[in-house]
């Protein structure tokens, strides 16, 4: 850490370019300060878990340094990222498209955003692949390798439909003020109903299936457009309106890759 | 030489990863609403940004803490520890030897969650609408406390062996029981944040725990029993956040009735 970035010294605040230069620099250190934030408690469990409690000492010492100072830049360039490109597009895309008033695009724009960014999510493809292997052991379906990536693949398909279906209905909710609760509780009764009838080797898939649908890149763009909505709505409230589309995307899923379980 | 391979191939997945969304975003803005994009040249930048930083933050992971937390999971759920070498040899377990694991869980879940990205946005944006009632890091720590709480719970499924669908249920009958008292502007922001706490960094460790608990106790199946965990993880942050603004909400009105007693 350069000396001008530490919090801990003090230094002399003098007039001129030196304070000049000193809130520059503190202002430049303020996003590597958060992110260092951010990882502190992983740093710690780890290092308490290993010296502590597993008794044994900390390997490749230099690597380990090397990545957590790559995780800090990783984090802070993220962040300044999102504040130039993700925010900005997903809020100025809810006004342009409340402004062109025509609601058919804007549901068929939340369906290809919802479908299309959760086909290719690589934690789906991963956790779909497991599901083929689960169903072929379980002989649900055949053993051939045919079969195994037929049936991931319709999974993955299910899933994307799910998320699309969700972001519609999720920002229908904006346009009509529906409290979020409502829709969201009448899912959770969709969810219990189906783990009766579901097979039971689905339903952990299905459950862990709702979590992985939304993706870094996703969220905050999902998040921007529904808060974008609800300020260009006339009468709708960021708060209560704007978030909630991401509570759809990931109850959804768990409801069709259950009924997927049951009709495949 | 290892690093530049690897940095290469991440930064591909993630450009394959945004590619599809920039397509979408840049085919409906020139297509259907037919506008150019404001600041062309900001949120292109923006985009490398977005693209770098998380590339460079997945490789870091990969580089200093996954393989030393996923080595240390394996170690924590090996009979090895939890039993001394000679009664690693048992046909049934009693849940309270795994007590390591639990406090591990509780701390790996909330640490991932704090420094997970996706959330972190979600706190950013919250903080900007509720204009700062919401701070950015209270948030994070109530997600966090959330998912400590659910893996810890679903690493004592996965060791007692009882049905996922039971606890699950739970959680649903619990959150639907705070909706009813939470105050009302935090709803929609607690529901969503079950969603964005399992991502890039939680999910491998988390998955590594749940599936070197599933290999090594004896009559679980690691493809049925290292299931589930995730859930946990995004169920829990809801009770989390509700029960935090129930928190405030209550001392609030504690603090105001206070001063009119004064």
């Amino acid at each position: 850490m350069h000396p001008a970035d530490n919090p801990l010294v003090t230094h002399p605040h003098k007039k001129g370019p030196l304070r000049v230069l000193w809130s520059k620099a503190r202002k430049a250190a303020e996003p590597l300060i958060d992110s260092s934030l951010a990882l502190l408690p992983i740093v710690l469990v780890i290092a308490f878990f290993q010296l502590i409690v597993l008794r044994q000492p900390i390997p490749n010492m230099g690597q380990m340094l090397w990545g957590t100072l790559l995780v800090l830049f990783g984090l802070a360039l993220f962040v300044r990222g999102l504040q130039m490109a993700l925010f900005p597009i997903g809020e100025e895309m809810a006004y342009n498209f409340v402004r062109k008033g025509n609601l058919w695009w804007l549901l068929v724009f939340a369906f290809t955003l919802g479908f299309g960014t959760t086909v290719a999510e690589p934690a789906l493809i991963a956790i779909s692949e497991e599901a083929a292997r689960i169903a072929s052991a379980g002989q649900v379906i055949g053993n051939s390798a045919e079969a195994q990536s037929h049936y991931a693949i319709s999974l993955r398909l299910t899933v994307a439909l799910a998320v699309g279906i969700a972001l519609v209905v999720g920002v229908f909710r904006i346009l009509k003020g529906w409290p979020v609760q409502y829709l969201i509780i009448g899912g959770y009764f969709g969810v219990v109903v189906m783990t009766f009838f579901a097979p039971p080797e689905i339903i952990g898939i299905a459950y862990d299936s709702g979590g992985v649908t939304t993706s870094t890149v996703t969220v905050p763009l999902v998040a921007a457009l529904g808060i974008g909505l609800a300020h260009t709505i006339h009468g709708r409230d960021p708060l209560i309106d704007g978030f909630g589309l991401i509570a759809f995307a990931s109850l959804t899923p768990m409801i069709f890759v259950m009924a997927f379980g049951m009709l495949y | 030489m290892d690093d530049v391979v690897g940095f290469g191939q991440t930064l591909l997945t993630m450009l394959r990863d945004v590619l599809p969304i920039m397509a979408i975003l840049f085919g409906f803005q020139i297509l259907v609403l037919r506008r150019s994009i404001k600041n062309p040249a900001q949120v292109a930048m923006g985009m490398v940004f977005v693209l770098l930083g998380l590339t460079l933050f997945l490789e870091g992971l990969e580089m200093a803490l996954f393989p030393i937390g996923r080595l240390m999971a394996q170690q924590l759920t090996a009979p090895e520890f939890i039993y001394d070498a000679e009664t690693a040899v048992l046909g049934s377990v009693h849940w309270l030897d795994y007590l390591w694991v639990y406090v591990f869980a509780a701390a790996i879940g909330f640490a991932t969650t704090v420094a997970e990205p996706a959330l972190l946005a979600v706190a950013i944006k919250a903080n900007q609408v509720s204009g700062g009632t919401i701070t950015v890091r209270g948030l994070r720590y109530a997600v966090a406390m959330g998912v400590a709480a659910g893996v810890a719970l679903g690493v004592f499924r996965i060791v007692t062996g009882t049905p996922l669908h039971w606890y699950i249920i739970s959680g649903y009958v619990v959150v639907i029981i705070q909706t009813a008292f939470a105050p009302k502007p935090i709803i929609p922001l607690a529901y969503d944040s079950g969603g964005v706490t399992t991502s890039t960094v939680t999910v491998p460790l988390v998955a590594a725990l749940g599936l070197g608990l599933a290999e090594t106790i004896p009559g679980r199946s690691p493809l049925l029993d290292g299931f589930g965990l995730i859930a946990f993880a995004s169920l829990f942050p809801i009770m989390g956040v509700m029960g935090y603004a129930q928190l405030v909400e209550w001392k609030a009105r504690r603090l105001k009735r206070r001063n009119e007693q004064e």
